[in-house]
Parts: C-alpha cells; structure tokens; sequence
C-alpha cells in the first residue's frame, strides 16, 4: 500500500459507537434503582445519589501536443519519497503564517490578474497563453514537489492545496482549473508514484516551465461512477494498452502528460500517458462553464503504455492510490466551489444595497437579505467541510466520508448560491454585463467534475 | 498551528463521558417522561450527584455556564490556540441531547440562567451565583422575539428592587433554584434600561402560575411564573446597574453569543440520533452508503443518507467554530446565528425524513423517532428562532441597521 490513509471511516455518524465504560455502567445500575417504585416506597433515593457521589470522583481535434521528452530515469533507490504531515492536537481554523501567506499572494493574482481574462476566456473556451507562465511564477506547482526533486514540500500539504484552489477560483474557476491541473498531477506523483515514476517527471514540475498536464477521471457517461470506468486497461507483454474516452480534460489541446483512469482487472487504476503516444487523440469539448479551463475528451485507441506506467508500481497499491486520489479531488472541486461561492456573495452584497426598489436598497427587506443570510451560511457549510476533509487527509486519517459530504453541499448549497446570485440581480444577472451568471454555470460544474485538482 | 478540525484528546474524554450519561440514562428514561409530562425525573437527581463527585476529582466536563467557572489553562504564548470551556459545553451538550434534549433541559444545575450568570456577572456574583440552578426568564404574553419589548418593571426601592410582572416559557422553572429575569428599570429609556436579576425561586412573591403541555420535550418544565412586588437585593441586578443608552441593549444580549451555538449544540446531538437510527434500519434492511459513489447512484435512501450527513456535518462545523471563536475571544455573533440557523433547520428536515424513510415503525412509540421530531422543533424556535438568526446574519453581512433591515 502506497497510500497512509485509515482504511474505515472513523468519523462517519453510526459507525464508530461509544461502548458503555465503567461510569455507564455504574449510571445505569444506578439510576434503574433509583427511579423504580422500589426505591420510591423504601425511601432509598438520597442514600443510592449520596453513594453515586462517593462513589466517582478547449472545436479542434488533433494530436496530444508534445513539446518536451520525459527521460525515463531508472536505477533508483527504488524507495519513492513521500510527505507525511504529524497528527494535530487542536482544533484550529486560523490557517498558519505559511498558508496564510500563500493563500493571500495566491488571491491577489485572482484577483488583479484572473478575474480581468475571465470574461473573454469564457467568450474563447481558452485561456490567454501567458497566464500559464505567470502562474508558474506563483510556485503552486512547486509546493507539491519534496525537496529531493528540487520543489519546496516538507510535508503534506493537502489545507494549503484547499486554500490555493479556493483563492484562485475567487478570481475565476474557469482559469483555476488549467493552472491547478499540474499541481494535481504533482502532488499524485508525489504521494502515490513509484520511485521511477517520481524521477521521471516530477524534476520537471519543480521548474519554471511546468509541463501542462492533468490527472483524468471522467467519462461522457451518464450517471458516471469514478469507481466503475468504461475505459479499460487490458494487459500486454509490453505493458498495457488502453481503449475508452475520458471528458474534462483542462487544456486538452496544450497538455504533454496526462494521467488515466482505467478499469484494470475490474478496478479502476491510473496510467501515466505522454501526450504523443500513438493513439492518443484530443478533441475539444466545451461545455456550459469553466470553459476557459479549455475542456476536452481523450480519445484512447489502442495506446500502448510500459508497465512502469501504473502509477503506484502494483495493481492493489494502484486501486489504493486511485481512490484517495479521486476522493482528493472531490474535495479539490468543492475548495473551488468554496472560492466561486465567495466571489458571487461578495459581489452580490454591495449590489443589493446599492439596487433600489420602492423608494430604498432592496436588501432592506427580508426577502433579499434572507436569501443573502443562507448564500453566508451555507458558503460557509461548504468551506468547513471541505477543510476538515483537507485536514483528515494531510493527517492520514479516513476521508472518504469528508469528500463525499463536501461535495454533496458542492453540489446541492454551491448550485443555490449560483442560481441565487443571478436571482438578486434579477434581469441582469441573466446578462453578460454581470459576471454572476459565469459563476452560477461554473458552480454546476464543480458538483459534477472529477479528477484534475488532487489537493 | 495550522487548520485542524479534528478535536483534541482531551475534548474526547468530555464526549466520551457525556455520552455514559446520555446512553445509560437518558435512552432508558426518554419515552417513560415523554409519557408523563411534567413528572421529575428523579434519575437527575442520581446524575448531579455523579456530576458533583467527578466535579471534584476535576473530571467533569464544563456545564452551561461555558467554562468560566474552572480555571482555564492560559494559552501558551502568543498565537496559541485555546480548545476551552465553550466547546466543551457545546459537546457536552451535543453528546447529553443524542440522549434525550428534554431530560438534558433537566439537568440540575445547568440551565441557560447559569450560562447568562457566567456571561455578565461580576466576579463577587459568580461567588454568590455560581452554585445555583438558574432558569432564564425572557419572554412575556405580550411578545416573543422582541425581546426588547420587556414589560416586567424593576423598580429600585431602598437597598431592593421590587420585581412586577408574568413571564411565560421558563424551561426549569419550576424546578430551578433560581431565576435570572429580564426587567426594566426605566420604560421610558428603552432597550438600554433592560437589566438581568438574579432572583431565588422559593422567594416571597415569586409565583409558579403553570407549567405548559407541549408537543415535544415534554420532560421539561415550561413555566409560566408571576412576579408579585417581589423585592430582592440590588446587588442581584448582574452587570452593570448604569443605563447606557449609547450601548444599549449590548449588556444583555451578548448572552445570546454564548448560549445560540448551546442550541445548535442541543440539534447537531438529535439530529446525530436519528441518523444513527436510519443508519442501523438501512444496514438492517442490507443498503450500503456509499461514500465513493454518487449519491444520485444510490439507493434513494442511501441518497437521502448522504444529504442529510452532509447538512448535518456542516452544522456540527458550524457550531464548533462559534464556540471556537468564543473560546478565543473573537467575536461571534455571525457565526453563533449561522450555527443555529442551520442547526435548527437541519435537525427539523433529518428527524421528519427519518420518521418518514421508516413509516409507521417510525411514527410508533415503540422508536424514539417520532419523539426526535416533536423534539427538533422547539430548537428551532426558542433561544432566536430561525427567523431571527437570519435577520442577526444578514444585517452582519449586508451591513444594516436594526432600523434599516426590520
């Protein structure tokens, strides 16, 4: 096992039962006593309560684009190097002097720099080409990347990765998510690859030109389940060859390096797949929103991969890895939707207060300011949640439940402070001249999409 | 310190505590009071005898009187962060109402008059105050929410103010030793004239009128209570005697920072025993939550499992940060309202749903089910209703005045 995770959760309702201890004992001999008639009729009451005192003290189709070649490296110490983060003793919501200040330069580029090209990214389905190049300046890949490799991780960081993601889908979540795909890949590498795996590519995630790349889950299928994939793996002398279609993939046109999810052996696992392997096909697959994240859909046809393209080395030590790795995006797409979700309350407020209707502000009735009070609120629902499942993560502990709880709120209370920031603007929160209905269709997209921001 | 949201050992030994009594006590009892309304649950009395005798060998978790009685380790240096008496009452509070909420109103010696105590008293106060059972005595006929609407006068004579006026929906009040009331001492200066005293329930003029049959926590008693020229020492007045019509109605009210997420405290516990009981039918009947597959994937029970952990955990959250903030000192208000907003509306859609996913098994009294429900709803309504925590959070985060957003 390639992965430190608690195997049960520990922290699902109904799960984890308190068993009656000595105290509960004593309490329950004691109090049956003590409210039967017979105590009533011989007058023991205060002699048993005396002796309980006593008693317990991106339309184009085309090839993966391929601008680099990764060497494989081989001959290692055969040990991968992993982070591990030491369990805390407090319960804290004040991020650190670290995280606060990556979260805090992070939302400044947001904000000065990706919510100004959100708008006409939106209008291309693509993002502005040097955008890549200075966020590569921010080091949000670099942070994933342990120090033997050249990066700057001395533990995990999983909280630091929910504030980033959070931070950067304040300035847009369209944009946020290209610019976080190769951190994701970064950080699976990191926690889950093979020593050779880890030589290989992560050397070039540390640098300034980090290769564009993306962790892939999802298919066009629906009620897809990230757990039970058409896309299958099949073993060859060679290694393995894949076959199926995978959707949201984030700058599908540009990416070098993608890693797949498979079906192998009747589980799903990950592949490393460079982007101009022989059957690789991208074409272009926009959608309703993040459509500056230049969605596309990988079209696998035959494509053959070494075995040391499994990420994780073993076929168990990959069906581990591939779950924690899914369930870490959940929460990833819920940071995301933690960060839209404040975008669209913050500008929302001084709207309502300024709008007037009937002679004063429209949040000077209870109708709007309720509606204002529950998009707070449940934004807040939705930060907590994914927090506390980031936290579980970085400690080891069991998260599953975290991941699936944030993202049912993603996908229930981040949709209602979409559409409901639209509905404050009313007709013009239905125009182009607001950028709440961007929000509101990326929001919809946060409940839906998988893999891609690995925290 | 980085950002956990994992409690510290020590918090766990609280729950674990706590948890004895609600699963020892409390679920044996809970249909036997809910069935006789109004009679004493004599267990109680075994309860605070246990409570006193863990109280002095310093096992004892914090009661409603959020911490401010014990001594409080100091935080170590600058930036440390204190898991203190709030959250340890919140949990206290969750662990005791997963038990039953009407026997946990119950509990000598912890009403939500000793939380108001603990909040504005003096020091001297807490020493004469601070081994009481004090009920909390607000609401009157005339109004609810408003509280600023108090009519009960406190007229200053002498050395003694003279208390008139009826006060209804007093949880303990009969039961409690004493009662901290809500009065004016000047109708004309308005909210900043409200002042809390402290008056013994026994005294002269002081008159339990009638308890109230309810629909739910029918364990505990609601009080209606009249105060008749009921004279009791001004030193009983709590705070500051002063009417400050610049700061107004701040004295009495921050009350509300501390004992809101209380009640959120109070939901969070009954909604988690109804989840546990869906959990163990659902398990029973062979359907498998699943945490990994979409929820829409499921079945539709296990769905409706999963919505309704999802809201429940972000109450628990919600609730755990403001009493984290209380322990800390920051301010709390916002955060107090969200955790009971959403506490109070989330206990009331899982406790129905329960009821409804488990049919007429659920609706019989053979469960306690049916009983949740009832329960849940007063915790939506008293201490702030819904309503009102809404209208607290959106003037915080519209920026509004009381007199702007009504």
């Amino acid at each position: 096992m390639t992965t430190h995770t608690e195997p049960r959760d520990t922290s699902a309702v109904g799960r984890n039962p308190h068993p009656r201890n000595f105290i509960g004992t004593a309490m329950r001999v004691l109090t049956t006593v003590t409210g039967s008639e017979f105590a009533e009729k011989y007058k023991i009451r205060e002699p048993i309560n005396r002796v309980a005192y006593q008693a317990t003290k991106t339309g184009f189709q085309t090839l993966g684009a391929a601008n680099r070649a990764f060497k494989a490296v081989q001959g290692g110490s055969g040990e991968a190097k992993r982070l591990t983060t030491a369990p805390k003793d407090y319960f804290n919501l004040t991020p650190d002097d670290e995280q606060q200040m990556i979260a805090e330069t992070v939302k400044e580029f947001a904000v000065e720099i990706l919510r100004p090209a959100a708008h006409d990214a939106d209008e291309n389905a693509a993002a502005p080409e040097d955008l890549v190049k200075r966020s590569a300046e921010l080091g949000i890949t670099m942070i994933n990347v342990p120090e033997e490799f050249e990066g700057a991780a001395s533990e995990r960081g999983v909280v630091t990765n929910a504030l980033v993601a959070e931070a950067m889908a304040y300035g847009d979540m369209g944009l946020a998510i290209p610019l976080l795909a190769p951190s994701g890949v970064a950080t699976t590498l990191t926690n889950f690859g093979t020593d050779e795996q880890q030589r290989t590519y992560l050397p070039d995630f540390a640098g300034e030109n980090v290769p564009q790349s993306a962790v892939v889950v999802a298919e066009p299928k629906p009620l897809f389940d990230a757990f039970d994939l058409s896309t299958k793996a099949t073993r060859v002398p060679s290694g393995y060859r894949l076959n199926g279609v995978k959707s949201f993939v984030p700058a599908a046109g540009s990416s070098e390096l993608f890693v797949v999810g498979a079906q192998l052996d009747g589980k799903p696992a990950l592949f490393i797949v460079e982007s101009d392997t022989k059957g690789l096909i991208v074409e272009a697959d926009p959608g309703m929103g993040v459509r500056a994240a230049g969605m596309g859909r990988l079209l696998l046809q035959d494509v053959a991969v070494p075995e040391s393209a499994l990420l994780a080395g073993d076929a168990d030590a990959a069906h581990a890895a591939y779950r924690d790795v899914v369930r870490l995006s959940r929460l990833g797409w819920s940071a995301l939707a933690a960060g839209t979700g404040r975008a669209v309350l913050d500008y929302v407020i001084p709207y309502v207060n300024e709008r007037e209707a009937f002679g004063e502000p429209i949040s000077n009735r209870q109708a709007v300011a309720f509606m204002v009070a529950n998009m707070a609120t449940e934004l807040d629902s939705i930060r907590l949640v994914t927090l506390r499942g980031a936290a579980r993560a970085e400690q080891g502990l069991s998260f599953a439940r975290e991941a699936a709880l944030a993202r049912k709120l993603t996908i229930d209370k981040g949709l209602q402070i979409g559409l409901d920031g639209i509905q404050l603007l009313g007709g013009h929160g239905f125009t182009k001249e607001h950028p709440v209905e961007r929000w509101y269709r990326d929001l919809r997209g946060a409940g839906i999409g998988e893999g891609i921001v690995v925290l | 310190m980085s950002i956990n949201l994992e409690l510290p050992k020590k918090l766990h030994v609280t729950i674990d505590q706590a948890h004895q009594a609600a699963a020892e006590i409390f679920r044996p009892i809970s249909r036997k009071y809910d069935l006789r309304e109004h009679d004493y649950p004599v267990e109680l009395d075994t309860l605070a005898s246990l409570y006193d005798g863990l109280a002095e060998t310093g096992q004892a978790g914090a009661g409603a009187d959020g911490g401010r009685s014990q001594k409080k380790a100091k935080p170590e240096g600058e930036g440390a962060v204190v898991n203190g008496g709030n959250m340890q009452s919140v949990l206290n509070v969750m662990e005791t109402s997963w038990g039953d909420v009407g026997l946990m109103l119950s509990i000598p010696y912890q009403g939500l008059g000793n939380s108001a105590i603990a909040a504005v008293a003096t020091d001297e106060q807490l020493e004469r105050f601070g081994k009481v059972w004090a009920a909390m005595a607000i609401t009157e006929p005339s109004f609810g929410s408003d509280s600023a609407a108090v009519s009960t006068t406190a007229t200053l004579d002498g050395d003694e103010y003279v208390i008139n006026g009826e006060k209804i929906f007093v949880t303990a009040g009969s039961r409690a030793t004493h009662i901290v009331v809500w009065a004016t001492v000047d109708k004309s200066l308005g909210r900043a004239a409200i002042k809390s005293f402290v008056v013994p329930r026994d005294h002269p003029g002081v008159e339990v009128v009638r308890l109230e049959h309810k629909l739910g926590i029918r364990v505990s008693d609601t009080a209606v209570i009249r105060f008749d020229n009921c004279r009791i020492p001004k030193d009983n007045l709590l705070g500051s005697p002063e009417v400050d019509t610049k700061k107004g109605f701040g004295g009495v009210m921050q009350t509300f920072d501390n004992t809101r997420p209380l009640v959120a405290g109070m939901a969070v516990g009954v909604a988690r025993a109804a989840l546990e009981e869906l959990r163990r039918v659902l398990d029973e009947a062979g359907i498998e939550v699943d945490y990994d597959r979409p929820a829409a994937d499921q079945h539709a029970a296990a769905a409706e499992f999963i919505r309704m952990e999802s809201d429940f955990e972000a109450a628990y959250l919600l609730t755990m940060r403001a009493a984290w903030m209380a322990d800390n000192k920051q301010p709390n208000s916002t955060e107090a309202s969200m955790s009971k907003a959403k506490a109070g509306r989330v206990v009331n859609d899982i406790t129905n749903k329960v009821v409804e996913l488990l049919g007429t098994f659920g609706y019989s009294e053979r469960l306690l089910v049916e009983k949740w429900a009832r329960d849940a709803k007063i915790l939506d309504i008293f201490e702030g209703t819904q309503q009102i925590q809404n209208l607290i959070i959106a003037r915080r985060v519209l920026n509004k005045s009381s007199a702007e957003l009504k």
